[in-house]
């Protein structure tokens, strides 16, 4: 029950499918790579769990602790308690990042309860100095006019602030230098318990250097296709994601 | 489109619906339909001197001559009947309704934007007296005091002639335009203000002070002069939702700085959906002196209106910024004006519109700089928000530069809100309403920084509770 589950999961977009009977279940606790060539269905799988509504669900289920999720609008899959660091963060011109938590962490609240303003920005300058983000960034709007390495640590800046049981991390490493990547793998690893469970999703090895997963899964033409430790990732790199093809195609074929 | 459309999302008072009764004993009352009768009629109630009479009856003249501007504006403005419209009501005579009466979503706004009690009756139209005596007669002391006069335009042009006629229609002639004549034939309410030399209001004035249901009419008349070296700020018009009776209002506002005088003026309304809000607004602006409007359109069915500055003295500034919404079904023509006609004169227009589902909002800017003039500069920037696919912008600038070292800055933009921003912002939490409130204050978030603190939470709040209708 205390887990994330995905079961016979299978979507389509204007008619073409892009998940296959996929699976997956990373219990509380864990942390799953969720590795593979691009267009295999990995940032569909992300925005599927978020409740994007682009994406067609044929079947399947979604649950978090036994609840579920599939079919739920996005704002309520939020607070169900699953967050989701895009690859892409979206600007949002003239809404400061304080403002921004802030009406994020207001919304979970009961009606109206308002939250501790002192308290808020004593949270929120902390968690920015771990993320060596300037204590100025809380007054610039969202993402607007941000490097990459700038959204992504904001990413991570509000998935920490929002405290979700479980984070699926889309394609966090895209766009950082190595020092950024260091960063902001330290912010996930602190955030790393027995409450709390991920998916870090990423085409490359490079950032599981950093966030040691306990479970790494290739994907393949919309489904897992192979799922091991740790090491896997690194045999993954070496190998080159053909051997994943050749390895692969046929089964799925 | 009728002139009854209900828009279930928006505030609205369906005056049809019986909710309004007039009372058969009307002290005064113009009846329907206008023509010189009914001039001299007012004019007999309010005991006027005979220039009055003679300027209001010479504007009529000019209101029938004049042609709807449906040459350029929305054909829309072919559904006014005048041959409909009361003229006039003298006060304590307006239309009354019991507390009871009023619709629960309306009590409930006011409920929500915290409005206090006794001002939500008056708001509503329950009562015709706002009781602000105990206030106002402080505050009127202290004008008193400065010399300051406060009074309404009735009042200004019977006891104060050879203060305010000089000035009276002379920034906004009656030949300006058909609904400036119309105002200039009709006029009643409004304030007449007079701030003498070198003296700075530290308090902004507002209508508020001295009210009584004339002065929220349909025909308001305002004439601010700020004499040399004064400053006042002015501020009309509350974010609470004015429900009105009538169909047509139609103001003209007039300010005059003199020599280094500072003027600034803030109008925050929020009309029904039923209301064609047709107004005139423009300064004067003398050496070194500066006029400053803050114009704030929310709700009415069509508002046109286009603040303006004529920078008439060397070094004068003027600014308009302005924020509007057009919600389903409303239509914001809105804009600004500057005439420059002195050397080193700069004007600043930051316009803001959102459109939300059907709303339709248009900006019409008018810059005007004659070939014989020196280093005058311009920056204009009209920035407009489309909520929903249906909304509709359009943008009409019109710039003439002539002259040595002029320079003219003009930027537009038109932004969508995207699905995906509001995808980004619902993964947080946030409903859909809350996210859509967030990204349009956002975006008047800069400009808002300009009004004065009270109105821009108001507004903000205002605008959250637009944005709740326009979604799911």
């Amino acid at each position: 029950m205390n887990q994330l589950e995905i079961k016979n999961l299978n979507v389509s977009i204007d008619g073409q499918a892009i998940l296959k009977d996929f699976n997956l279940t990373i219990p509380k606790g864990e942390v799953h790579a969720l590795m593979g060539p691009n267009g295999t269905g990995k940032s569909t799988l992300a925005k599927v769990m978020a409740g994007h509504e682009d994406y067609t669900v044929e079947s399947g289920t979604i649950t978090l602790d036994g609840e579920n999720i599939l079919g739920e609008e996005p704002d309520a899959i939020a607070q169900a308690g699953l967050f989701l660091a895009f690859q892409y963060p979206l600007e949002i011109p003239g809404v400061s990042i304080a403002n921004f938590i802030r009406a994020a962490r207001t919304a979970r609240l009961p009606e109206g309860e308002n939250i501790d303003a002192v308290a808020f920005y004593k949270e929120l300058y902390e968690k920015m100095d771990a993320l060596k983000m300037d204590r100025k960034f809380t007054a610039r709007s969202l993402n607007d006019g941000f490097s990459g390495g700038e959204k992504k640590r904001c990413e991570i800046l509000q998935m920490s602030m929002l405290d979700p049981a479980y984070c699926v991390m889309d394609e966090t490493d895209s766009g950082l230098d190595i020092d950024a990547l260091k960063i902001v793998s330290e912010g996930v690893n602190l955030m790393r318990g027995d409450d709390r469970g991920f998916l870090v999703i990423t085409h490359y090895q490079r950032l599981l250097d950093y966030i040691i997963p306990d479970v790494v899964h290739v994907m393949f033409d919309g489904r897992i296709v192979h799922s091991g430790p740790a090491e896997l990732a690194r045999e993954l790199e070496a190998k080159g994601y053909d051997w994943v093809k050749e390895s692969f195609a046929t089964a799925s074929a | 489109m009728s002139t009854t459309e209900i828009h279930d999302d928006a505030i609205n008072v369906d005056t049809e619906k019986g909710n309004f009764s007039y009372p058969e004993n009307y002290k005064y009352d113009a009846g329907v339909g206008l023509n010189e009768d009914t001039i001299r009629y007012i004019s007999d109630v309010k005991k006027e001197p005979e220039w009055v009479r003679e300027f209001r009856l010479r504007a009529l003249e000019i209101f029938n001559k004049k042609a709807m501007p449906t040459n350029w504006a929305t054909k829309d403005l072919e559904n006014i009947h005048f041959d409909k419209i009361r003229y006039y009501l003298s006060k304590g005579q307006q239309p009354s309704r019991t507390w009871d009466e009023v619709p629960d979503d309306v009590k409930e706004t006011f409920e929500r934007l915290g409005i206090p009690e006794q001002e939500r009756k008056f708001l509503a139209g329950v009562e015709a007296q706002f009781d602000s005596e105990a206030a106002y007669s402080r505050m009127k002391e202290d004008l008193e005091k400065e010399g300051v006069i406060f009074v309404g335009s009735s009042e200004g042009l019977e006891k104060y002639p050879e203060i305010f006629k000089p000035y009276f229609g002379k920034v906004i002639p009656s030949t300006d335009n058909k609904f400036s004549a119309l105002n200039s034939a009709t006029f009643s309410g409004g304030s007449f203000i007079y701030v003498p030399k070198g003296v700075k209001l530290k308090q902004p004035l507002q209508a508020y002070f001295r009210i009584n249901a004339e002065n929220f009419g349909q025909f308001e008349r305002t004439l601010i002069i700020a004499d040399e070296d004064s400053e006042i700020t002015y501020m009309e018009g509350c974010t609470a939702p004015k429900f009105e009776t009538a169909t047509l209002h139609s103001a003209v506002v007039e300010l005059v700085a003199l020599k280094n005088a500072k003027i600034q003026y803030i109008t925050v309304q929020n009309w029904s959906n039923n209301v064609f809000n047709l107004v005139t607004k423009r300064g004067m602006a003398d050496e070194g002196a500066e006029v400053k409007w803050i114009d704030c359109n929310i709700g009415s069915r069509l508002t046109m209106k286009y603040p303006g500055v004529v920078l008439k003295g060397r070094g004068a500034r003027g600014e308009v910024l302005s924020i509007a919404l057009a919600n389903d079904g409303q239509h914001q023509d809105t804009g600004a004006k500057m005439v420059h006609l002195a050397d080193d004169t700069t004007s600043n227009i930051i316009s803001k519109s959102i459109s939300i589902g059907e709303g339709r909002s248009t900006y019409r800017g008018q810059v005007h700089m004659p070939k014989h003039l020196k280093n005058c500069k311009n920056n204009t920037e009209c920035d407009a928000l489309l909520i929903n696919t249906n909304s509709r912008t359009d943008t009409y600038p019109a710039i003439t530069t002539r002259g040595e070292n002029n320079t003219v800055q003009h930027e537009a933009s038109v932004s969508k809100v995207s699905a995906e921003q509001i995808f980004y912002m619902m993964q947080r939490g946030l409903s859909e309403g809350e996210a859509m409130s967030l990204a349009v204050n956002g975006f008047v978030n800069e400009l808002m920084k300009a009004f004065p603190m009270e109105y821009s939470v108001e507004l903000k709040r205002l605008i959250d509770m637009e944005m709740e209708g326009s979604v799911g």
